[in-house]
């Protein structure tokens, strides 16, 4: 058997509640046992717009907290932001409606046997998994820090519960209308010299895990990061939504970020090749 | 009642099932092993393959399109010699069946790979892929052109020998597709694959420019459907004998069906499985069904079907 897609499965799931969050909505869905297979950085697949619509791909959605539950078995939450077709339909399903999904799909986040020193910076609703990725860093006894950035106030997604599992939590806003003006980058260079840091775990537009990637470059410092490509189908048979990561003998493959990612190890992304075609080497 | 033969034949080789993968919608078959076993479908169909590794087109390399989509790969893969490696004898060991894809920028390239494929065990079929839009420049899509159709198919028939069926997958962004299918079979092709993709482009508003990376790309899914059906029925209305393995926005039995009866005997199913990773399963499903409450006993009855002469 292969080990591509090992815990996935195409089922149906019930929407059990979805609820306005500031600018984005907060979707549980009712998945049964296969919770115990999703891990932080996983994603689900969701087929959209109902049947004989003209939307034929399904739209990806990063987990961002499994739990149990007593009334609803295993549940997964969703943090959608409703941009496009596909997301703004999604948002607009009441509880109660039955969705084709696929899941457990991509790597998760790795994570460390030992505890660690581990810093979470998260862009936009790009922060959503970082909140369940934080209480299981917890629960393994590291020190979890956390940065969220936005353009402006409104698109920092921070619950009020998910803070309890993070030790620290600072909000940058470009305009400045929440938190401290500036970015997440902006206090990470002092926080990685002070030996603050040993593991970043970022998820958010591509600007930023990049920004981030040239920070922690040679500070030994580990930087796991969930990128977002554009993918059609999200299991691995399209193609499309590859990156150019680094190999051991220099050369460089083009990775589908739904199967060797979303989270992938930002020191061997290629960031400045992101968009175009590197030469083969053979 | 006798039981219903779902079985097809495609030039010499023969399938229990008409529903296949379309190549470049499978990867190698791995991927979506996961949902079924892929011994319970017609053949794998493999993404074309090349001489060489290749990284394909940039990216973005996807658009969502009313009913369909539109890509831009380029053929990114793993080169021939890894992937007979590798990729075939792990689908042999699945029991799948096999079709090669194969795609070159030259006439010798092509001849070069068959020889290849051909040197390998547990292969069906050969699909020559002389139709690919995503290749640099537009007039390496040998399909567009008769006389380079038929010295790719020439080349590779010469090299092949009679061992393996060849399939000639052709484009139907052409004037004249009869005359190119019949080209192609004049120079050694046993069937035909149709359709490719068809070329469009999406333009970004926010950019002003050409979304995909590669500019043009090649439309597929629902929409370029009925491009599917008239393609089929006009090619097998030109060459009735020539078995054709039908493709072009098939999401379902219906539509599957649909394909059979303008004249192909096989039929298969590629950006539906983007959507719907158990497609392929359903369509085959449903297609049985149909054709056995529409009181066919074989699959073979009902190919070309649409063309009967008046009752």
């Amino acid at each position: 058997m292969s080990t591509i897609n090992r815990f996935a499965s195409q089922f149906v799931a019930t929407i059990v509640a979805n609820k306005r969050v500031g600018q984005y909505h907060q979707i549980i869905l009712q998945v049964g046992d296969i919770v115990t297979s999703c891990k932080p950085g996983n994603f689900v697949a969701i087929r959209v717009g109902g049947e004989d619509s003209r939307m034929i791909l399904r739209r990806a959605f990063a987990i961002s907290r499994t739990s149990h539950t007593a009334s609803f078995g295993g549940t997964l939450e969703l943090i959608v932001a409703p941009h496009g077709s596909g997301s703004k339909w999604l948002c607009a399903q009441e509880e109660g409606v039955e969705l084709d999904v696929v899941t457990p799909l991509g790597t998760a986040f790795g994570i460390p046997t030992e505890p660690v020193k581990a810093l979470l910076v998260g862009g936009g609703y790009g922060s959503a998994p970082l909140f369940g990725l934080a209480e299981v860093l917890k629960n393994r006894g590291c020190r979890v820090d956390m940065l969220l950035g936005a353009s402006t106030g409104q698109k920092i997604y921070a619950p009020m519960e998910g803070k309890r599992a993070v030790n620290s939590l600072r909000i940058y806003t470009e305009d400045g209308s929440v938190g401290e003006r500036g970015r997440v980058t902006d206090p990470m260079w002092a926080m990685i010299e002070d030996g603050a840091v040993d593991v970043i775990y970022s998820c958010g537009p591509m600007a930023m895990l990049r920004a981030i990637s040239e920070l922690a470059k040679d500070t030994g410092v580990v930087h796991q990061c969930a990128v977002e490509e554009a993918m059609a189908c999200g299991v691995g048979i399209c193609m499309t939504c590859v990156l150019p990561v680094k190999n051991e003998d220099g050369s460089t493959s083009m990775l589908r970020s739904c199967i060797d990612g979303p989270v992938m190890d930002g020191s061997v992304v290629q960031w400045d090749l992101v968009g175009q075609i590197p030469e083969v080497t053979q | 009642m006798k039981e219903f033969d779902f079985g097809t034949d495609l030039g010499g080789a023969w399938f229990a099932s008409p529903i296949f993968t379309a190549s470049g919608c499978a990867s190698s078959g791995k991927e979506l092993a996961q949902f079924f076993p892929l011994k319970e479908i017609g053949a794998v169909v493999t993404k074309s393959v090349m001489t060489k590794p290749r990284h394909g087109r940039p990216t973005p390399r996807m658009a969502e399109t009313p009913s369909g989509m539109l890509n831009s790969i380029g053929l990114q893969g793993p080169g021939i010699d890894y992937f007979l490696a590798n990729d075939v004898p792990w689908l042999v060991e699945q029991q799948a069946r096999v079709i090669v894809s194969i795609a070159g920028e030259t006439v010798e390239e092509y001849s070069t790979l068959a020889r290849k494929v051909r040197s390998v065990a547990g292969i069906s079929a050969l699909e020559v892929n002389i139709s690919c839009p995503n290749v640099e420049n537009r007039g390496l899509v040998f399909a567009c052109d008769p006389e380079a159709s038929r010295r790719v198919i020439d080349g590779v028939r010469k090299t092949i020998g009679g061992e393996l069926p060849i399939i000639a997958k052709l484009t139907p962004d052409v004037t004249n597709l009869p005359a190119i299918a019949s080209g192609v079979v004049d120079a050694g092709a046993d069937a035909l694959a149709l359709i490719n993709t068809v070329l469009g482009m999406v333009i970004n508003l926010d950019t002003m420019r050409p979304h995909l990376g590669g500019k043009t790309g090649g439309l597929s899914g629902p929409a370029i459907r009925p491009v599917a059906v008239r393609a089929i029925y006009q090619v097998h209305e030109a060459l009735p004998k020539v078995p054709i393995l039908g493709m072009g926005g098939v999401s379902n039995g219906r539509d599957a069906l649909e394909l059979i009866l303008a004249g192909a005997c096989g039929v298969s199913v590629g950006t539906a499985s983007f959507g719907n990773p158990t497609a392929i399963i359903s369509i085959q499903n449903e297609l049985r069904d149909l054709l056995i409450a529409r009181g066919f006993t074989s699959l073979k009855q009902a190919v070309g079907y649409a063309h009967r002469a008046e009752a």
